[in-house]
């Protein structure tokens, strides 16, 4: 248990998908105007994030790992080849699925992230979140406080970019750092912030 | 005809490009950017891709129904890009390991995903493949240039060959420390930015907020 909070912790603050790795800065990039819209994305990416990640730890191991056919009667097959064609099919298919259920039972949550949801597809922090998934061996428990954890430090820095860029449209920027500029200026800054984070230990 | 495609391929690289004004595929450009020759063989990777995911998409434009038509794209880029990434476990193990996993995120690099939507579905094979290929490049440009800074005046090197002799090796040069730490590729790429857009002001973005000054009696 003390394992699965400490890498949660590590997960939303030390090795934040978004200030440390960088992962889905194109959507943190774009859609940080405005606090709301941010919460929105944030909180999508949190729910897609929690499901792929532990789904696709299932599909590792009973699918895809060397000897996870076993079951099924071929021990010697290693399919890890087709890992990230499956992982982004796994994703593809869960983020429809969530729309669909969304717009069936949830109508008014549907209307506020609809927009969002098929951008989280193709958010390369949810793809990111698989693969460090495989790439640090991570057994089911382990993936879902990971899934879980690293979403909701997406949805904290891409919120806390939304609140700095608020104020900032207000500030005297040079012409050329206009927008985009002072957007990676900020995020650098932010990074900077996170990174002293990286002494914490639980 | 020529002259279309030769358009088509210098466009993105300083006019149009996909970095520092599309917004697109910014997530690798920060990551691999700290030495010179990783960020080489993920622009080449990058280009690759792009330009036969744009192709392949093309010219199956006709027949995929629009309704799956993300499914079908993200098929044709991730069979694309388990194939580069096969290619370099082979032949360059040690930099496939750096970039960890990086080269399996070009599948979900808006780059790829951006031009097979806005160029590759509208338009014809050959058209999309040079499409492709300038924005690979126009990628690739900005990924050299902060990977130059970086390593540069970070190690005092570039391609691994040591330019500014370091102070722990005998040298005088001091490295700074920080470019090797991720948060200076933002500050890189904001201030190329900056320069892009003090060289072409036509890029330079409205403000939301005029500020007013106030004429003093």
């Amino acid at each position: 248990m003390e394992g699965l909070i400490s890498l949660a912790v590590k997960a939303i603050f030390v090795e934040n998908l978004a200030l440390s790795f960088f992962l889905g800065m194109c959507t943190f990039i774009a859609v940080s105007k405005k606090i709301s819209t941010a919460i929105g994305l944030g909180i999508s990416v949190m729910v897609v994030q929690a499901i792929t990640v532990p789904m696709n730890n299932l599909l590792l191991t009973y699918l895809l790992k060397p000897g996870a056919l076993a079951w099924a009667g071929f021990p010697d097959v290693d399919l890890t080849f087709l890992g990230l064609i499956s992982y982004i099919g796994v994703i593809a298919a869960m983020v429809q699925i969530l729309e669909m259920i969304l717009d069936k039972f949830f109508p008014p949550l549907y209307n506020a992230l609809g927009i969002f949801l098929p951008l989280i597809t193709v958010n390369c922090a949810i793809l990111g979140g698989s693969l460090f998934m495989v790439e640090r061996n991570y057994d089911f428990a382990q993936a879902t406080t990971y899934g879980l954890s690293s979403g909701f430090g997406w949805a904290l820095a891409i919120t806390a970019m939304a609140g700095v860029r608020e104020k900032l449209k207000y500030s005297d920027v040079p012409d050329g750092l206009q927008g985009l500029g002072i957007t990676f200026i900020t995020a650098g800054l932010m990074a900077m912030a996170f990174m002293s984070f990286s002494g914490v230990k639980l | 005809m020529a002259h279309k495609h030769r358009e088509l391929l210098i466009d993105p690289l300083v006019d149009n490009n996909p970095i520092t004004l599309q917004v697109l595929g910014i997530c690798s450009a920060l990551a691999v950017t700290s030495s010179l020759q990783v960020a080489f063989v993920m622009a080449l990777a990058v280009t690759a891709v792009t330009a036969f995911a744009s192709m392949f998409i093309s010219m199956l434009r006709n027949h995929i129904p629009g309704s799956i038509r993300i499914i079908v794209q993200m098929v044709i880029i991730a069979s694309l890009v388990i194939l580069v990434d096969q290619i370099l476990k082979a032949f360059a193990y040690e930099i496939s390991k750096t970039l960890s996993v990086f080269v399996g995120l070009i599948i979900t690099n808006c780059i790829v995903m951006g031009r097979a939507e806005a160029f590759a579905m509208k338009n014809p094979p050959v058209a999309s493949f040079m499409d492709g290929i300038g924005n690979g490049l126009g990628y690739g440009l900005i990924l050299m240039l902060v990977g130059v800074v970086r390593e540069l005046l970070g190690a005092g090197s570039l391609f691994g060959i040591t330019i500014l002799e370091t102070v722990n090796n005998g040298g005088w040069y001091v490295p700074n420390g920080l470019l090797l730490l991720p948060p200076s590729a933002f500050f890189v790429i904001g201030l190329l930015i900056w320069a892009f857009r003090a060289w072409k002001p036509q890029q330079v973005e409205e403000r939301e907020y005029k500020i007013q000054t106030v004429e003093a009696h």
